[in-house]
């Protein structure tokens, strides 16, 4: 067994980050996203990036501040509404945008990661999501044909792991991340909690550890919450 | 009297039915959860991986791993499920959801769908929405039945990027509803709201319908 184990997350990183690479980060808002690779990057001052990622952080957290740095070139996301420094960059003229439907944006890395190179959708057919795209009649049905995604490194946030790299996730923080781990050409993770090999329970491993080069235990975590929604406790009916 | 947002998420919530798998989209949608009728088992749908949304949680207790797609804080139930992204739109795109329900900035008398973007104004993007109406069996619109500037939202042809072509089943304004059955009959007025005229609903839709009400 390889013992993946990094010490910082700026170690984890080291030596695998160029200017122009292409990087998935996983995370779904603010949820689940890799927070200490994140401004390890930020750290390493690496620019003219090609970031994958379903969202853009928010105006100053999450990739929003790779944003602010100026150190990506381009977006391939799924819904940038949140982040206003995005829409102000992109309409601008001064970020490159790449929109994919959200289940084409999964499915995309999914196929990358398992060596698919391309698959046929129904998903944006009659749009502007598939001009200059193939599209196939199959069944009676058209479809548009969409490729696979790789990239030079996936940055991935986990809740456990162990020195193997074997992941579990947790609740909806997973999103992206599983599918992201299969397709970086290095894949780095951060877990909250690195477990001695042996305490995972084999048969509920989200990610088994091939797919990971280096895992970290983040140094420490703000998990913000992008939108905190409550119900009032005297109400005890479904909200 | 047009109708209210809630009123709209109360007509929206008669097309559930006991047994269905639905996703709501963010904003009147998301309301239509509020309107599931007492003894029906719906299983709400989160696209970015979860099934079996539960309520809003008590104030302290949100987790920063448990979010809808409109990025709440939510609950789970008993019998709730995550997975992948990539799981939740096979799921979508695979025809296993029974329903959605999702906002709209256009439709058309053929029933395609504007909602993601105004060119050189408003970059949001379409999340999963253009997978929801590619993949659901049903889809259903709620939207205003005009813009803010009174402009109709209800044409002939979309002017606004498409989410999909001919994918609207129903929708559902603050004026009234319509048929529209991707496009496969004639757009078919099928309610009005309370006190609006046939008269007002014409002034205010592009595109040219039928009437059954």
């Amino acid at each position: 067994m390889a013992d993946k184990t990094q010490k910082s997350a700026v170690d984890a990183l080291a030596g695998r980050l160029f200017d122009g690479m292409t990087i998935m980060a996983g995370g779904f808002g603010l949820c689940g996203i890799p927070e200490n690779l994140i401004a390890a990057i930020r750290e390493s001052g690496t620019k003219g990036l090609t970031v994958v990622s379903n969202n853009c952080g928010v105006d100053g957290f999450g990739l929003g501040v790779l944003l602010e740095s100026g150190q990506i070139k381009k977006m391939i996301s799924s819904y940038v509404g949140e982040n206003k420094l995005f829409e102000k960059l992109y309409l601008s003229g001064e970020l490159e945008l790449e929109f994919n439907p959200q289940g084409t944006l999964a499915e995309r890395i999914r196929a990358g990661g398992a060596g698919i190179p391309a698959f046929f959708t129904k998903t944006g057919v009659g749009t502007l999501v598939a001009e200059g795209k193939e599209v196939r009649e199959f069944d009676g049905e058209m479809y548009v044909m969409e490729r696979g995604l790789v990239a030079d490194l996936a940055i991935v946030k986990a809740w456990k792991g162990d020195a193997e790299g074997n992941l579990v996730y947790r609740k909806t923080a997973r999103n992206f991340n599983p599918m992201m781990a299969t397709a970086g050409k290095t894949t780095v993770v951060e877990v909250e909690q690195l477990v001695p090999v042996g305490r995972l329970d084999k048969d509920n491993i989200h990610t088994p550890g091939i797919y990971v080069d280096a895992i970290v235990a983040g140094a420490k975590y703000e998990k913000r919450i992008e939108r905190v929604t409550t119900r009032p406790r005297e109400e005890k009916a479904s909200a | 009297m047009a109708w209210t947002r809630e009123q709209m998420a109360a007509r929206a919530a008669l097309e559930l039915r006991d047994g269905f798998y639905v996703n709501l989209g963010i904003g009147i949608p998301t309301l239509v959860a509020n309107y599931i009728p007492d003894g029906m088992s719906v299983t709400l749908q989160s696209e970015n991986g979860m099934l079996g949304m539960g309520p809003f949680p008590y104030e302290g207790e949100e987790d920063a791993d448990l979010i809808n797609a409109g990025k709440q804080t939510i609950t789970e139930l008993d019998s709730s499920s995550y997975f992948s992204s990539a799981d939740s739109f096979a799921m979508i795109r695979g025809g296993h959801i029974a329903l959605s329900i999702l906002g709209g900035m256009q439709v058309s008398g053929k029933g395609d769908l504007a909602n993601w973007m105004v060119p050189g104004k408003v970059v949001k993007g379409m999340g999963g929405a253009m997978d929801l109406v590619a993949g659901v069996k049903r889809v259903v619109v709620v939207m205003d039945h005009v813009e803010k500037s009174g402009a109709p939202k209800l044409l002939t042809a979309c002017t606004l990027p498409l989410t999909g072509a001919r994918v609207v089943d129903l929708l559902i304004t603050d004026l009234g509803v319509f048929d529209i059955n991707r496009g496969k009959s004639p757009l078919t007025l099928t309610a009005l709201a309370d006190g609006v005229t046939l008269d007002e609903i014409a002034a205010k839709t592009e595109a040219r319908f039928e009437v059954a009400l």
